[in-house]
């Protein structure tokens, strides 16, 4: 069992969890996750890694199935019945570039330790972060620390450029130039931006997260078709290059479980307040 | 010793079929006392045992069934424990029909004596008497041992090893001891309990089980070895393969390690109770014709379909699986379509696999295993529908280790090279064996390479001779 030392909602249906470990750290990379099961009869479900050290790990998610839910109901002391990891091959390592690095949802918790990563290489760094309305973004500060330009989008135009990042994106490219775009959120936005940088000729690499399993590759569920072979999301990956990636597949591979999803939540919600 | 020999084994009794085929309780019951000491006496005490030799962790067999025809059960386990740490396991998975009963002297006339269920017997036994006992370990020599994976070899070795003094301590990437025995092989053949009572038994003699441990990433072999005076890696053959056609991405079509931990480790079955959902197919289609290939299809059944059909390219003759487990798979009701290759996946508007491809095929000659090549018969192709196809036809060892590991040598298969009379690999200080040095084999081949290395790992330890 691992002990939770703190878990916190940042902003709506997106959490924090630091969780005793002391030995995570000694491997742990930019770009890695983790697997964690709530309790015995949980699921094991990845999540990105976004700190960690000699004590703990810190992983940032998104509530919204019965595994999930079950990790945003936990407070310090609970315990955490699996955590294994590091796990996924670490970020690539890029050195002087020039690097646009894009966070969604979740994913602008996942971008803290690439950004911090790719700061240390002696990139150039212009961080994006969006989301529908102004409370849905967070950490702009631990961000903006290793960022050289940092920007804000919200959909309603509540802070920062109004719209999607689509539009944002190339017109900073256009303006600026970008030898790599980094991008870490749900699969709508890796997909958007790998299709709007695919024209403009911009290597993308996206964080993916297909539904696991064991995640040490064994069972096969990520597969992800790139460059016309099927690979494996959390041995393989979990970033690969957006151009390259099979996108219908992907996503209607994230479906699989939608009905048995709903089903499981109300089932747990049923059960836990009756 | 008996003056007439029955020519028959002594019957187990099974759940009914179509009882059984619903549910996820063991098939066969196993032998009560009375049977267990009729069939015993069947065994004729040879001087010179043949069976023995079948033996890949080399039981002594006539020793044990001589107790048990005596009604000490307690000797008979004891004996069995002497060489097998995993009685209650192999005398359910072995394949003994290919190795100690295939030796029995009775076969030139009857059936074998049934060692399987008498090994069943006896380690059931001392479970329900709950009287196990942990055996004398020796002062501690100092030394400690890294077992990487806790499957059956992992757990062989570790046996041996902790009963020889060693510090043992295994590391499992999983967050459940047992390996392929846990997440592979199921509940309705291999009782979970029965593993992990195993497991206990070890853990009793002093083995340390680290859960949630990925050798390779939480920590490599080098930096494992810092700590460690030698390692033994037993990580089995995790790597699912695919047929390489088109379609296998659709949603609905699974590795059989998708389908089996789906189902085994992470409990499916029980969905929404556990959380880990599984399609239930009505239509399944499970490809390949071994052992991995029946548990699948007797899985899909369990799991409500209504129609399993089990899709294998040669015939019934040339199918690796156990003849009990294909006689298990008939008796529920799985229908064999033998003779018959898929060459694609047909999706329905929503991506969901709903159709299969398949060409007719012929035996040819035969080819490098001896086996008849099937050929396809041109022109034979023909579609039918399924909302579940399961992959099992093979598997080779996971990766993530010799990736890791540069300085170990591995073959074409991603098989780890281990010599086969010691187990050692091409870095030293380490040993491998089962699944990851042989690719798919069995349970007791995986266990006699964890005795094999134990045995060389003692040997080195003590003297520092590699």
């Amino acid at each position: 069992m691992y002990k939770v030392i703190k878990r916190e909602q940042i902003v709506p249906n997106i959490h924090l969890l630091v969780v005793e470990s002391n030995i995570i750290h000694k491997n742990a990379k930019a770009g890695e996750f983790v697997v964690v099961r709530a309790d015995e009869k949980g699921e094991r479900i990845p999540l990105n890694l976004v700190d960690w050290n000699k004590n703990s790990v810190s992983l940032v998610f998104m509530e919204v199935g019965t595994s999930t839910s079950k990790l945003a109901a936990m407070k310090a002391d609970d315990e955490l019945a699996t955590l294994a990891g590091p796990l996924g091959k670490p970020t690539e390592i890029v050195e002087g570039k020039k690097i646009i690095c894009i966070g969604g949802c979740y994913g602008i918790g996942a971008l803290y330790p690439v950004i911090r990563m790719f700061k240390e290489k002696k990139n150039y760094i212009t961080t994006i972060i969006e989301g529908r309305s102004d409370y849905l973004l967070y950490w702009q500060d631990k961000l903006e620390k290793y960022s050289d330009e940092f920007y804000e989008i919200t959909r309603d135009g509540s802070k920062g450029f109004k719209g999607h990042v689509n539009d944002f994106l190339v017109d900073q490219i256009k303006k600026k130039g970008a030898d790599l775009v980094y991008v870490q959120g749900c699969t709508y936005l890796t997909y958007l931006t790998s299709q709007t940088t695919r024209p403009l000729n911009v290597k993308t690499i996206v964080g993916l997260n297909p539904i696991m399993v064991d995640a040490t590759g064994m069972c096969g569920v990520c597969r992800v078709i790139v460059d016309g072979e099927t690979k494996f999301g959390c041995v393989d990956g979990p970033e690969f290059d957006g151009h390259k990636v099979d996108w219908d597949n992907l996503i209607n591979r994230r479906k699989i479980y939608l009905g048995e999803e709903v089903y499981s939540l109300s089932f747990y919600e049923c059960e836990r307040y009756g | 010793m008996a003056s007439k020999i029955i020519p028959k084994k002594t019957p187990m009794r099974e759940q009914p079929p179509k009882e059984r085929a619903r549910n996820y309780e063991e098939v066969p019951y196993g032998y009560n006392e009375e049977e267990a000491i009729q069939e015993a006496k069947r065994c004729l005490q040879c001087k010179r045992p043949t069976c023995i030799q079948g033996c890949p962790v080399e039981i002594d067999i006539p020793g044990f069934i001589k107790f048990i025809s005596a009604g000490d059960f307690s000797n008979a386990i004891k004996k069995l424990k002497e060489k097998n740490i995993l009685p209650a396991v192999c005398g359910r998975v072995c394949p003994q029909e290919e190795q100690c009963e295939k030796l029995c002297v009775l076969v030139k006339k009857f059936e074998p004596v049934a060692i399987g269920r008498l090994e069943r017997f006896a380690a059931d036994w001392e479970r329900e008497k709950s009287s196990v006992s942990i055996p004398k370990i020796p002062s501690a020599t100092g030394k400690r041992i890294a077992v990487i994976g806790s499957g059956p070899g992992g757990l062989t070795a570790a046996g041996d090893l902790i009963k020889l003094g060693h510090g043992v301590t295994i590391f499992e990437a999983l967050h459940k001891p047992g390996g392929v025995l846990v997440y592979g092989i199921p509940e309705f053949r291999l009782p979970k309990e029965i593993v992990y009572r195993e497991v206990d038994y070890l853990i009793k003699c002093g083995v340390q089980l680290v859960l949630d441990f990925v050798v390779g990433k939480t920590a490599t072999i080098d930096q494992l070895m810092e700590e460690y005076d030698a390692v033994y890696i037993g990580t089995g053959a995790g790597l699912p393969w695919f047929m390489n056609i088109p379609g296998e991405n659709l949603n609905g079509v699974y590795s059989a390690n998708e389908y089996l931990t789906r189902a085994n480790l992470m409990k499916a079955y029980l969905f929404p109770e556990y959380d880990t959902p599984i399609v239930r197919g009505k239509n399944v289609a499970v490809i390949g014709g071994g052992n991995v290939a029946m548990d699948c299809a007797r899985t899909a059944l369990r799991l409500g379909a209504r129609e399993v059909h089990i899709v294998y390219r040669r015939s019934h003759k040339e199918m690796p699986a156990r003849n009990e487990e294909i006689h298990h798979a008939e008796q529920e009701g799985i229908i064999f379509d033998i003779l018959t290759n898929p060459v694609k996946h047909i999706s329905d508007e929503h991506g969901w696999v709903k159709a299969m491809e398949c060409i007719r095929m012929e035996l040819g000659e035969p080819d490098a295993s001896g086996r008849r090549r099937p050929v396809p018969i041109e022109g034979s192709n023909f579609i039918t529908p399924f909302d579940t196809v399961v992959c099992a036809i093979g598997q080779s060892p996971n990766p993530l280790i010799a990736q890791t590991t540069p300085d170990i040598k591995v073959g074409k298969w991603g098989n780890i090279e281990a010599d086969p009379g010691t187990g050692k690999t091409s870095k030293k200080g380490v040993w491998a064996g089962g699944d990851v040095v042989r690719g798919g084999a069995t349970v007791i081949l995986a266990m006699g390479d964890g005795r094999v290395a134990a045995r060389s790992m003692h040997e080195y330890l003590m003297t520092g001779v590699w």
